[in-house]
């Protein structure tokens, strides 16, 4: 170490202190600034109608998106269904019989990828393959498009949390003549079953805001969603389709659908936390 | 073993080679859906600027280029106050200071990327254009950078957007790294006087900084692939400006615009092309991060 007094290497390390600080204050100021802005221009649009109407024209008074809430929750939750159930197995041949074997691995691999890949792509992928065959958009693209961008998610947690339950328990219900299905149903999430949900929601709050694989797939649509086999109406290609438009009416309703959007996402995104830190405590 | 275990083994089996056949599965189809456009266009696709609907000539140089200056900005922008951040939440924080900034850095990646754009396209464009293009404008001089009309939206705003919805996933990964630093070589510096500020610099950077790099990388898979904050802002111009405040668009921006106005095979075929390069880029820059990352964690699991 040079040669410098006390007094020198003190107040570098103020500055450095300080200086770091404020940089952890430029994120927080931004999370701060957008969820203000979003809070403030997306009440005023926010009204009785905006839950029960269908989109009026540009120019025209009232009107609401309540189709594309309806549209929303039937694509999440069909997403959320597929993405659930594919991705819990998949977790649970990692955990439990895959272990290291390269098979294993090479899901791993796969999984880690398929996290990484840009949701648009996700969307294109799904148009090649279910939207141009069918020479039309579908809600249930739009819902298989996010079920894949899920799908990976859940099964990484759900292999995490499984390897967090000690294996004398899985040996102690297996020594009782359980067969290694029940073992894995009934022992093994049971007992990683906060953490399972954790993984679930957090997949949830990721894909409900989720813009760009619905594009190619649900589209959108101004009626209600009767069946899903057509155009879907959907809240986030609402906001993309409003916001582009020139209209201060339809800019307002895209700012209504988003303050619901983002205060869904969060919500879901910190009671997941919450969630998760209650059990740690447990634990602990 | 039973017959139910069995079929349970083979669903799950199954199950987890869905997740290889969709990474297998977009590759293939990608490539089959591009065809088209890459035989006619060839390698030239790559090196040509023009992108033309009406003539049906695609050139995809405008987009990659794009793709590239807005993510070099936003890089440019995350990659040191990540670090910076990360060092404060594992250093120099008092511990519950760093759990709430920390909660709050990471609410930012749970944010939607629409919502980005939203805020993007209707209140920091606007600020931007107000505040601080005519600044830099100014200060900027004669670099060709800083040049031409401060409209808000375009390459620097998109890359700075970027750079704020990235920050999260580098200071978490890069937080990680700092927190694997042994905590016995860090006690000994401290116990040998050093101030706080210098156990961070020659025991917690030294030890990092090659997860650091892993963390760069992952951050710059996500920024690449950026699609609707950057659609709202970037200005959508299929056209290369050395300007940073001119309008351009990116490779995920104009297959987010044009892709369901794409009625011909060819202009279809060339945007599934243009997706194609972004997914073959973004799964190179993966495998990239994940390989190095794997092993900076196996240098650090075998200890000093």
């Amino acid at each position: 170490m040079r040669n410098r007094s006390h007094r020198t290497r003190q107040l570098t390390d103020l500055i450095v202190r300080v200086l770091s600080g404020m940089a952890a204050m430029v994120g927080v100021f931004a999370l701060g600034w957008i969820l203000y802005e979003v809070l403030a221009r997306g009440i005023r649009a926010i009204n009785f109608s905006f839950f029960t109407e269908l989109p009026v024209p540009p120019g025209m008074p009232g009107g609401g998106l309540a189709n594309a809430i309806v549209g929303t929750l039937i694509i999440t939750i069909m997403a959320t269904v597929l993405g659930v159930i594919i991705g819990m197995f998949a977790g649970v041949y990692l955990a439990e019989y895959g272990k290291d074997r390269p098979y294993a691995n090479s899901v791993r691999f796969a999984a880690n990828m398929l996290m990484g890949t840009p949701s648009i792509i996700i969307g294109v992928f799904v148009y090649a393959l279910m939207v141009l065959p069918a020479h039309h958009f579908s809600g249930y693209a739009g819902a298989i498009a996010l079920a894949i961008i899920m799908l990976p998610v859940i099964a990484r947690t759900t292999e995490d949390m499984m390897n967090l339950v000690p294996n004398a328990l899985r040996e102690s219900a297996l020594a009782l003549g359980a067969p290694r299905w029940k073992v894995t149903t009934s022992v093994v999430f049971k007992s990683a079953k906060t953490g399972l949900l954790t993984g679930v929601l957090l997949a949830v709050a990721r894909v409900s805001g989720e813009t760009a694989p619905l594009l190619f797939t649900a589209l959108n649509s101004p009626y209600w969603p009767k069946t899903l086999n057509g155009p879907t109406a959907n809240l986030t290609v609402s906001i993309f389709n409003y916001a582009m438009s020139p209209y201060s009416n339809w800019q307002q309703i895209a700012w209504g659908a988003s303050l619901l959007i983002m205060i869904s996402v969060l919500a879901v995104n910190i009671s997941a936390r919450f969630l998760f830190r209650g059990e740690k405590d447990n634990a602990g | 073993m039973s017959k139910f275990d069995f079929v349970f083994k083979g669903v799950s089996v199954f199950c987890a080679a869905l997740v290889l056949i969709i990474v297998c599965g977009m590759f293939i189809e990608l490539v089959r859906s591009s065809a088209l456009s890459f035989h006619y266009f060839g390698f030239k696709f790559f090196i040509s600027s023009e992108w033309n609907p009406v003539t049906q000539q695609f050139g995809a140089l405008t987009s990659i280029y794009g793709t590239l200056v807005s993510t070099m900005i936003a890089m440019l922008i995350a990659v040191p106050l990540s670090l910076v951040i990360a060092l404060f939440l594992v250093e120099l924080a008092p511990p519950k200071v760093s759990q709430i900034i920390g909660v709050a850095i990471e609410l930012l990646a749970a944010i939607p990327s629409i919502i980005y754009g939203m805020w993007g396209l209707f209140v920091f464009a606007p600020f931007m254009a107000d505040h601080v293009q005519p600044l830099l404008g100014k200060a900027g001089g004669n670099l060709p950078f800083f040049k031409g009309p401060p409209m808000g939206i375009g390459m620097l705003t998109a890359g700075i957007i970027i750079a704020l919805m990235i920050l999260p996933f580098i200071s978490s990964v890069t937080r990680d790294v700092f927190e694997m630093v042994p905590k016995v070589v860090k006690e000994s510096a401290y116990g040998v006087g050093a101030t706080t500020w210098e156990v961070t610099k020659k025991v917690t950077i030294r030890y990092g900084l090659k997860g650091v790099i892993g963390a760069a990388f992952l951050g710059l898979g996500r920024a690449l692939g950026e699609t609707m904050a950057v659609t709202f802002v970037i200005g959508n111009d299929h056209s290369i400006s050395s300007s940073l405040f001119a309008a351009g668009n990116s490779i995920a921006s104009t297959l987010a615009n044009e892709f369901t106005e794409a009625s011909e095979p060819m202009y279809l075929s060339s945007l599934i092309e243009l997706g194609l390069a972004l997914y073959v880029i973004t799964f190179i820059v993966q495998l990239f991060a994940h390989w190095w990352l794997a092993r900076v964690q196996k240098a650090a699991g075998s200890g000093l």
